[in-house]
């Protein structure tokens, strides 16, 4: 009898337990970034995840009314991870890529991506496939710039692939590579830094109809939220005001 | 869960070309380290206080800090001097291939003249003063004495450094070489399959780790047979009870 009575009440306070924190858990969203990515995701001297897409996710967890917890999470695992249920979003300058859509779905872009080759501004070269013949040019790995040199220029051109975009710029700088392919908005932030002075684009933008978006699991219900969202801080000015914050220009 | 096996199959070919990359990182930078611990060996095991202390310092930062630190304060690091980049050195230098080879060389060898010290000084008292008796000069000793003692002994240990080394080679994907772990990593940057991919990858590193496994068991055996002792045929003829 009394066994029983406290097998009931044991039961009942872990039940009350799970359920609580099943509760807590479905309040918050976690959504996970990268942090090596200047301006739009980077980690400050307080260890904190700051820039552009951090803005904008405060900005979309302030329209939505709900709690957000923003953690970062290194490049190469971004999707397994999101896959594995270890956050609920990913805000963190990703590209809508059929490979990607496979496995992951996208909200409406939240701004346009274009590409740029930097190149050193004492360094004679043309970035056309015929003028980089046999040069280095780099990139990041798992990035669509890093796919289009493995795509379109790997059979004439060593393309060497990075795991962030910081070690591609120290590699540019120690001359290793003669090129470097990067999203142009970034590579902005980069040549007005100390480090990129000596350092210009080169060539055409290209123009690949990147389009920028949040990634949510597949048939999330999360992505009509999150789309009416991004509609919505659109429509009334605090996009504008995030953008200005980094950008002269307006990347949306 | 959709496991795939095709993503393995068609990715197969670009995997074994990372095992190339491995193979040649592992032996190239285990051979020289090799080569680069015997004389910082016998340097430690010397009874001049001055030589033993000279290594001392190279010895204490590479077993003290990451591989990790070391490959990229080697690749990352250095490239940042002007004075680098302008010497003769930078043909070198700015390839990732030679800056994992140094760092692995530099790192391993620093491990093996440990493992190889503690050998020397395992060796039986009796047997250096059989060497002196002979009237052997220092150099004869150490070259028919010492240093074939040392490496009987060290060998076990020293299989152990090397297949310590295969797995840290992994980390050479760091600086955009495509070894069997850059390889994967790149594979999986597009196909998103990383349990696939990592799983093939393991296969493979297994499969090397057992070659090795293999190898070590019969150099030891053919470096170590003098203490493998069969008694003779006649031997046991004479009273079976004898053999045991």
């Amino acid at each position: 009898m009394k066994i029983s009575k406290l097998l009931t009440v044991t039961a009942l306070a872990v039940l009350t337990t799970f359920s609580s924190m099943a509760a807590m858990a479905a309040d918050k969203l976690r959504i996970a970034s990268e942090g090596a990515y200047a301006p739009f995701n980077m980690i400050n001297e307080q260890g904190e995840l700051i820039g552009f897409d951090i803005d904008i996710a405060k900005a979309l967890c302030a329209e939505m009314q709900v709690e957000c917890e923003i953690v970062a999470q290194d490049w190469d695992g971004i999707i397994p991870g999101l896959m594995g249920r270890k956050y609920d979003a990913i805000i963190a300058s990703m590209s809508i890529t059929k490979e990607r859509l496979r496995v992951v779905d996208f909200t409406d872009r939240y701004y346009s991506n274009v590409f740029a080759f930097v190149v050193a501004k004492d360094k004679a070269l043309e970035t056309t496939k015929e003028g980089l013949k046999g040069l280095t040019v780099g990139a990041q790995r798992a990035t669509w710039a890093g796919q289009y040199l493995e795509d379109e220029l790997a059979d004439e051109v060593n393309v060497k692939l990075y795991g962030t975009q910081g070690n591609a710029y120290l590699d540019l700088a120690s001359g290793r590579l003669d090129a470097l392919l990067s999203d142009k908005f970034p590579a902005y932030n980069w040549l007005q830094s100390e480090e990129g002075q000596g350092f210009e684009f080169r060539g055409e933008e290209l123009d690949m109809g990147d389009q920028v978006a949040i990634a949510v699991r597949k048939r999330d219900p999360l992505k009509e939220k999150l789309n009416a969202a991004i509609k919505a801080i659109v429509e009334n000015g605090t996009y504008a005001e995030i953008n200005a914050r980094y950008f002269p220009f307006s990347i949306y | 869960m959709n496991w795939d096996w095709n993503v393995i199959i068609d990715y197969y070919p670009r995997l074994l070309d990372g095992v190339w990359v491995t193979l040649e990182l592992v032996f190239l930078s285990g051979l020289l380290g090799l080569l680069l611990a015997v004389p910082v060996a016998l340097m430690r095991a010397s009874h001049n206080r001055w030589l033993r202390m000279l290594p001392f310092g190279y010895i204490f930062f590479f077993r003290g800090t990451p591989l990790l630190v070391q490959i990229f304060l080697i690749y990352y690091g250095a490239s940042q001097f002007e004075v680098v980049r302008e010497s003769a050195l930078w043909p070198i230098l700015r390839e990732p291939y030679w800056c994992a080879i140094i760092a692995f060389t530099l790192n391993t060898a620093a491990y093996t003249a440990e493992l190889i010290r503690g050998a020397i000084q395992a060796i039986p008292k009796g047997e250096l003063e059989a060497a002196d008796a002979f009237g052997m000069s220092r150099m004869l000793k150490i070259r028919r004495i010492v240093l074939p003692r040392a490496f009987g002994t060290v060998l076990p240990a020293y299989g152990n450094e090397l297949i310590l080394m295969l797995k840290s080679s992994s980390l050479a994907s760091t600086i955009t070489l495509l070894d069997i772990t850059g390889a994967a990593r790149t594979i999986i940057a597009r196909t998103y399959t990383p349990l696939e991919i990592f799983f093939a990858a393991g296969v493979l590193y297994l499969v090397i780790t057992a070659v090795m496994i293999g190898c070590f068991r019969l150099l030891e055996k053919r470096l170590n047979r003098h203490q493998h002792y069969k008694m003779p045929a006649e031997l046991v003829a004479v009273d079976p009870r004898l053999k045991d």
